[in-house]
């Protein structure tokens, strides 16, 4: 039988505000246990929430930046449940009036383009964490987590396989650090992904039993967790079980999914709005200022690149996979001297030359060094004095490699560096032609084949004196010359 | 309506009360006391009526997001009933 | 000590006849000599009271005194003191010393009010007797084989007895007003929202609300301007320009408009309560009010909406309590869910589970649309009820409670007949409006009946100016129990 994976994700990201979405206490990462929890925190008997402005605003600039509708009233409910790192007994979220609603994202696997829907994202706040290090047969509890801000953005189940489901991860990851609303650190948990995953006949209108994997902190995980899941579910049904539903762990040592046991009689959360919270209600003029602050996003950015700098898709989606490579690149292309579009001394778009030089010879440097583009050992402003040389015609591919590597590993600006390691390009007659006339005399069975109509001959000749000049001459002129000596 | 006992011993275990068999009956007995005075309720017509969350018809104020907490876990530990190292202690927990 | 009011304490400080200390020690020996009979503290200490006396004198001598700096008060032991015992009157929280300081506790330190203590109560002020708390039971002064009202009876005895001048109290369904009446003292609790919740540890955070309870109308205004105010760690808390509520105390009664509700004066409501409120009422016309027939047609199914809504929302508030952060911890368990479900059953006490089973039970699923979401429609139509009333009156009067003072254990095994003492109550807290109880008479075995006044929205001012007339008139709240 044809089997048909369907996945919807639940992401939760932690925003980037300063202090807790109903208290006053810290978020940074790293503290001291439980230094970080003030008596809201821990949920003293008569303490109260205060809802954070910055936590709904940034609420707000994810809701823009996905199209989606903003509940102009949400409303906070409580989910009632017992766990040590849930001082209260509740958690405060939103339920039945989230503050997004609807919107999308596409995404782009391989040639094909796909929309994703997002159902809805609202604000919560985020638990403690126990930690299972033995204290005497116990566990310790940190409440430090508690109460961080988190938005959970909850997909419709539009994803049909593994692949899918990581494109939208991140599509996602890069639009929320995008915006700024989240620093994206899967490590510490910043962005952290519950997968629901279910299989069915290929044909069948109506979903299979779905499994839900819980807190998937990497990309690699997320598709290695899917891929598993995929696998077990289609055996147990071909083995004729049946999938019971089930929150399961991912435990990347084994590759395998299991179920939970904690969470099996928690599922009646009797939600009610907190009567400590009143209704959010959110302003036009407010929602305007924060429409105005965002940034050009980068679906906008993708489509300005290919229609106004001529790039391709790939070229238009590599240069956007982050915010700061997008500004790296519009701040070298900014640096050039010659048009962003159309065709320059160097005999391609400033444009696909800058891409190129970032996807190519600059990402595989920063990859190599372990680097973000952020911390990248040549300035945007660096590069483009590079990329001038070569458009005017002072360097050739191969001597701005050198003039690359060599700014890369001492620093320095283009031209110094051409200057003081005479790399040059030789575009001067005079010197190039006695080069030739010693390669014509010392090669006369290459000029015979060449006279004989073999093309290739005369490439061999260009690479003598390519040779000769130590790679300085100008290709294009010693091309030039030598069909001219060659009549 | 009149609860059961079944319906005493899961709202007991969701609410993470110990009801003892012995005690059951008894809680029944008093809930379902409680719940005639509530049934009452059901007897009016509240169609089309907006529900009532709070006293007054106003919306959330909003914190500036600024840290105004200070660190104070020896004062709130010094009330708890098992710390180490900073932490809570609690039975074992098993995910 | 028992015919002392505020304002005359205060007189005594200013004119230097009396300091700080003096006073507080005269509280402390009279709470000494009468609370093993009323048992209406949970918690007195009085070198920490004393240094706060000490500091009330150093202010006064400062020249930076206010009306009430020096006049001591009790607190109702749901209010959060830092470093002080803090139990809600419960087992869960019997060895809680608060890190930190309710909103209204601050208040009352920066008014320059000593704390003489922490005052019983029903546990997490669960009941209308005072029967239910873990300290074991509040008696009335009036007669010590009677119940002195709940939930904030310890306050009520305290100020009825002269254990203290005035108190707090906290009132969810009826709280400070029934024991204010079943102990022949007055009792406010104002609009929701004019005094902050914060560290007033939570029953049912959409209708509990915090006020004064003291012998007279008038210090409870005074205490109300210390109270009230807008607090930003409650979201509740109404940001409302900070009121005088003595303005209108001396204003006559002429063209005031009073709505006596038809539902409040029928069946149930004893003989006895009946004519003094009746006797109230004439009194009031004699004062130049007029008199208005309104009706709350939905009040008789406020006592039903209440208890899904005020059970519901303290099902969840109930739920930090659990053995992990604070408080009481059951001695021996094998594994988490046994720690959870022993400490709760043991820390808390019968009525306490009561409660959160109904609350846990009414918004499960299944049934939070017939409970819950009824309930809430039903609160809406009672106060539309009020809003209708309100427009041909000023001010509501009724009985407080249906009878005076019951018997200890009178009520205790009938949940049901509790929960009907509060009827005449429970529909101001749903509406959110303020009301008040103040002494309008005997019964026949010399137990003081309470009279309700309620006010329209921050109608306080008002509602306190009535009251304060009627006592100009009267000497009802003037009565001190005999023989304690």
């Amino acid at each position: 039988m044809q089997w048909e994976t369907v996945i919807g994700l639940e992401v939760h990201t932690q925003l980037t505000t300063q202090s807790k979405i109903f208290s006053g206490a810290s978020i940074a990462f790293g503290a001291e246990p439980n230094t970080q929890a003030c008596q809201v925190d821990i949920a003293l008997p008569g303490v109260l929430p205060v809802l954070n402005k910055g936590a709904v605003e940034r609420a707000i600039r994810f809701g823009l930046a996905i199209g989606a509708k903003l509940n102009r009233t949400n409303v906070f409910a409580r989910k009632n449940y017992f766990y040590p790192d849930l001082p209260k007994g509740y958690q405060i979220s939103q339920y039945e009036l989230p503050i997004v609603e609807g919107g999308h994202l596409s995404i782009q696997v391989g040639d094909e383009e796909k929309t994703i829907r997002i159902t809805r994202a609202h604000l919560e706040e985020d638990a403690g964490k126990s930690l299972h290090e033995d204290f005497h047969g116990m566990t310790g509890i940190d409440l430090n987590r508690a109460g961080t801000p988190l938005l959970e953005i909850v997909s419709e189940p539009d994803m049909r396989s593994a692949k899918e489901a990581v494109a939208y991860a991140r599509a996602l990851h890069t639009l929320v650090t995008w915006i700024g609303i989240c620093d994206g650190n899967m490590q510490e948990g910043s962005f952290r992904v519950d997968a629901n995953v279910s299989v069915r006949p290929r044909g069948q209108a109506e979903f299979g039993t779905r499994r839900e994997i819980k807190n998937l902190n990497s990309f690699r995980f997320l598709e290695q967790a899917i891929d598993y899941e995929v696998r077990w579910q289609i055996e147990q049904i071909e083995d004729g079980h049946r999938i019971q539903q089930a929150t399961v762990l991912f435990n990347p040592d084994t590759g395998e999914t299991r179920a939970m046991r904690s969470k099996e009689d928690a599922h009646d959360y009797r939600y009610f709005p907190d009567p400590d919270l009143l209704p959010v209600r959110l302003d036009e003029d407010w929602i305007e200022v924060v429409k105005a602050g965002l940034p050009e996003l980068p679906e906008q950015k993708q489509a300005r690149y290919r229609e106004e700098l001529g790039l391709s898709a790939y070229d238009a989606g590599t240069l956007t996979a982050s915010r700061a490579m997008a500004e790296y690149f519009e701040a070298t292309l900014a640096s050039l001297p010659s048009p962003a579009s159309g065709r320059g001394a160097g005999g391609e778009g400033s444009a696909k030359l800058a891409a190129n030089w970032i996807m190519g010879d600059l990402s595989a440097a920063l990859n190599k060094a372990e680097l973000d583009i952020t911390a990248s050992r040549i300035s945007a402003r660096q590069l483009a004095g590079l990329l001038a040389r070569i458009q005017d015609g002072t360097l050739s591919g191969k001597l701005a490699k050198q003039v690359f590597e060599a700014m890369w590993n001492e620093g320095g600006e283009a031209d110094a560096i051409i200057e003081a390691k005479g790399l040059k390009q030789v575009s001067d007659a005079g010197a190039i032609e006695p080069l030739i006339d010693e390669v014509l005399a010392a090669n006369p069975k290459s000029v015979e084949e060449f006279r004989a109509g073999k093309e290739k001959a005369f490439n061999a000749l260009v690479g003598q004196v390519m040779k000769a000049s130590k790679g300085k001459a100008n290709p294009a002129q010693v091309n030039e010359l030598l069909r001219k000596k060659l009549g | 309506m009149s609860l059961s006992i079944d319906d005493v011993q899961r709202i007991a275990k969701l609410a993470r009360i110990r009801v003892n068999a012995a005690e059951v009956a008894g809680y029944q007995t008093q809930l379902n006391g409680i719940f005639g005075l509530i049934e009452a309720m059901q007897a009016v017509d509240t169609a089309g009526v907006e529900p009532m969350s709070h006293a007054q018809d106003l919306t959330q104020r909003l914190r500036a997001d600024a840290v105004t907490e200070p660190d104070r876990r020896q004062a709130f530990q010094a009330v708890a009933p098992q710390t180490e190292n900073g932490l809570y202690l609690v039975p074992k927990v098993i995910e | 000590m028992l015919d002392h009011t505020l304002r005359s304490l205060s007189t005594l400080l200013a004119d230097g006849k009396a300091s700080s200390v003096e006073l507080c020690r005269d509280y402390l020996a009279r709470i000494q000599a009468l609370n093993p009979t009323l048992n209406a503290f949970i918690t007195v200490d009085a070198d920490k009271t004393l240094a706060e006396a000490d500091a009330a004198d150093a202010r006064r001598a400062a020249g930076q005194a206010g009306p009430l700096t020096g006049v001591p008060i009790a607190h109702k032991d749901i209010f959060c003191a830092e470093g002080w015992l803090t139990t809600c009157g419960s087992k869960m929280l019997a060895n809680f010393v608060s890190p930190y300081d309710a909103h209204v506790i601050e208040r009352f330190k920066a008014a320059g009010m000593p704390a003489l203590g922490k005052t019983n109560m029903d546990e997490f002020a669960m009941g209308s007797s005072n029967e239910t708390s873990y300290f074991g039971p509040v008696k009335n002064p009036w007669d010590s084989s009677r119940v002195p009202g709940g939930s904030s009876g310890g306050s009520a005895a305290c100020v009825a007895a002269g254990l203290a001048p005035a108190a707090t109290g906290t009132d969810t369904g009826g709280s400070i007003r029934q024991p204010a009446a079943l102990c022949g003292i007055t009792g406010l609790k104002p609009t929701y929202g004019v005094v902050s919740r914060y560290g007033m540890i939570a029953f049912a955070s959409s209708l509990d609300q915090g006020g004064p309870m003291a012998r007279t109308a008038e210090d409870c205004a005074w205490l109300l301007n210390v109270m009230a105010g807008f607090d930003a760690r409650d979201s509740t808390s109404l940001e409302r320009a900070q009121e005088d509520y003595t303005r209108d105390l001396t204003k006559p009664l002429a063209g005031l408009r009073i709505g006596l509700p038809r539902e409040f004066f029928g069946e149930g409501l004893s003989g006895d309560t009946a004519r003094a409120v009746e006797a109230a009422i004439a009194q009031y016309r004699k004062l130049g009010a007029e008199t208005v027939e309104v009706s709350l047609p939905n009040s008789s199914l406020s006592v039903a909406a209440y208890y899904v809504l005020a059970p519901a929302e303290a099902s969840s508030n109930l739920s930090r309590f659990d053995g992990v952060r604070y408080g009481y911890r059951t001695p021996e368990y094998k594994d988490l869910t046994d720690m959870y479900e022993k400490t709760r059953a043991e820390g808390f006490g019968a009525e306490v589970k009561r409660r959160i089973m109904i609350g846990t039970y009414v918004l499960s699923h299944g049934y939070y649309d017939a409970y819950y979401i009824q309930a809430q429609r039903l609160r809406r139509l009672i106060a539309n009820d009020f809003a209708e009333a309100f427009k041909a009156c000023d001010v509501i009067l009724g009985p407080t409670a249906p009878s005076t003072a019951f018997r200890l254990g009178e009520k205790a095994d009938d949940p049901v007949q509790m929960y009907l003492s509060d009827i005449y109550t429970i529909a101001v807290n749903l509406a959110g409006l303020p009301g008040m109880s103040l002494p309008c008479g005997f019964d026949g075995q010399g137990l003081p009946i309470g009279l309700q006044l309620i006010g329209n929205y921050f109608g306080e001012a008002r509602m306190l100016n009535v009251a304060h007339q009627y006592q100009l008139a009267t000497d009802w709240h003037a009565r001190a129990p005999q023989g304690i």
